[in-house]
């Protein structure tokens, strides 16, 4: 398969956080989150290692991973940018939210910038449907999101610099 | 007709949990039938939605023999409009701890786990911190029960328990055929009881003030309260507990903005109510008393004039394509055909009778998915088209 070669400190990496859960092969979804946790993201080379450590197949590591939004394949931005999209959202106007953040960014959903600032994704209701529009940027949840608010958002991840007052 | 029932609030979930130690060991001491018992006289059915007597669910799992059983607390809170659940786990976690344990006392498990939401990662510190506060005391008093968090990885349909117990399992959760069902065949293949975290903070009331207290709340096969996430066009967004049995007309008296068109009970895999059939629809769950009943996991979601129903079932579709776990073919096909058959009566590539078509299509999913998932497609799909066709073509 072409693509990356790991480094022997990554393999090390993934096969301690395999005996952590005493390789075993029902350990699997725990496996993947502390490996996307220490690594970012879960390409096809680090699936072959995991599935080799707790003795499984690689199709049953990658049908995992696809399964499931929370792992992914590519590598995602600095602050990752969550759209909510859980129909208390959409019908508040989450879709222009996104179209906003998609002009600013100008990436679309699934990419990240190219100086790896920003990724934008769309995630189905993190059960704030009270602050509806929700806009995640890493851990923090932003309510009542409109377009016009957009460019304020990411100026502050730009900056570096975050203001306490702006979160929900 | 309306048989009214006046909006009544009621305050016990969010109560205080400060004396679960005593109600934890006072509930220990009784012989499991007499929790049983109480469980079923008191007549609560589970609040994730499906409504399963939960005395009867216990009962079950008790009666089935094997050395390891599991309790499960299913905090996979994913339906579009609900964050119940959420609150209760942050607000008074003792109440559903507690009752994982005197559940373990009644159908003899050891284990317990939480299922927790992959979105709701930021509620872990402080519930582990929970955990083994409540551990601690359970080694006081030589309870020997543990309680261990699993988090779940953005999939809507593990919240159906058997696809829940499949991706604790370290797999894609798919769900199972049943039977066999949890109570005798769960996790692990062991006998599980799972409820919703709801449920489980019910049975601490229960547990607490006896079954009476609940049962005198609520209508005839709707017994007790419930919490509704209330959320979309209305000027008090939030949670708020309800004694069941309630009328939708009262409901939006008391939560709409005064120009509600339509709400969505249930979330996602629930009815749309239109304006008309307000009077005539109480929640609760399936009975005669209060003509149509509609049971729900607590999401309400106003709509008002100003929305179109199109967007509205649109996004539901967008969503269930999105998460029907691909298994079984009449949900995986039906969705993707349902989603582009709307779009194009909408663009006018079909003409208006194709809409009865996929209204047929969503019927025979109903009788054919596999699970709650694909069949439950069917009820906002046919509740939107039917009440609001004329969005849908023009």
């Amino acid at each position: 398969m072409p693509g990356i070669k790991l480094s022997e400190k990554t393999i090390g990496i993934i096969q301690q956080v395999c005996s952590d859960f005493r390789n075993e092969g029902s350990e699997l979804i725990n496996v993947l989150h502390q490996t996307q946790g220490k690594l970012g993201y879960l390409p096809a080379e680090v699936q072959e290692v995991i599935a080799k450590e707790l003795n499984i197949s690689v199709a049953k590591v990658y049908g995992v991973v696809t399964f499931y939004s929370f792992f992914t394949m590519i590598p995602m931005g600095e602050h990752p940018i969550s759209i909510c999209m859980g129909t208390a959202c959409y019908v508040r106007g989450s879709e222009q939210v996104l179209a906003e953040f998609k002009r600013q960014l100008s990436i679309e959903v699934g990419q990240s910038t190219p100086d790896n600032k920003f990724s934008l994704n769309c995630l189905r209701c993190v059960g704030a449907c009270g602050l509806a529009p929700v806009v995640m940027v890493g851990d923090r949840v932003y309510g009542r999101v409109s377009p016009q608010m957009v460019k304020n958002i990411i100026s502050e991840y730009k900056e570096g610099c975050v203001s306490e007052a702006k979160s929900a | 007709m309306t048989t009214s029932y006046q909006l009544k609030r009621v305050d016990f979930i969010f109560k205080n949990e400060n004396d679960w130690e005593d109600v934890l060991s006072k509930s220990i001491s009784k012989p499991p039938q007499e929790l049983i018992n109480e469980l079923i006289s008191s007549e609560l059915k589970g609040r994730g939605g499906a409504g399963f007597p939960t005395g009867l669910k216990w009962k079950l799992s008790s009666e089935a023999v094997d050395d390891t059983k599991y309790v499960i607390c299913n905090a996979d809170e994913g339906e579009p409009g609900t964050f119940k659940d959420r609150e209760i786990l942050s607000r008074v976690p003792f109440k559903v701890l507690t009752a994982m344990a005197v559940c373990g006392h009644v159908i003899g498990s050891k284990e317990g786990y939480i299922y927790l939401r992959g979105e709701y990662f930021f509620l872990q510190p402080e519930l582990n911190k929970a955990i083994s506060e409540f551990e601690y005391y359970c080694k006081e008093i030589n309870l020997d029960f543990k309680i261990r968090i699993f988090m779940g990885s953005g999939a809507y349909i593990c919240g159906e328990e058997t696809a829940l117990f499949e991706s604790m399992e370290g797999k894609r959760g798919e769900p199972r055929n049943k039977p066999p069902y949890p109570s005798s065949y769960g996790y692990m293949g062991k006998p599980t009881v799972i409820n919703n975290v709801e449920t489980l903070a019910h049975t601490f009331t229960i547990f607490k003030y006896g079954a009476k207290r609940f049962y005198d709340l609520g209508v005839q096969y709707s017994r007790g309260s419930k919490l509704f996430s209330v959320s979309g066009d209305t000027p008090k967004p939030g949670i708020y507990e309800l004694e069941l049995g309630m009328s939708l007309a009262d409901f939006v008296d008391e939560f709409g903005d005064g120009d509600t068109k339509a709400v969505q009970v249930g979330g996602a895999s629930g009815f749309l109510v239109p304006r008309k059939r307000f009077n005539e629809t109480a929640i609760g769950f399936q009975g005669k008393l209060t003509g149509i009943s509609l049971p729900t996991g607590g999401s309400m979601m106003l709509f008002n004039s100003s929305r179109s129903m199109f967007n509205v079932i649109d996004n539901y579709l967008e969503f269930f394509r999105e998460e029907s776990c691909g298994q079984c073919t009449p949900c995986r096909v039906g969705c993707q055909q349902l989603l582009s058959g709307i779009k194009a009566v909408k663009r006018g590539e079909k003409n208006a009778q194709y809409l009865d078509k996929l209204m047929r299509l969503a019927e025979t999913m109903q009788y054919t998915a596999k699970c709650g998932l694909g069949q439950s497609v069917a009820n906002s799909f046919s509740s939107i088209v039917e009440n609001f066709r004329e969005e849908m073509i023009y």
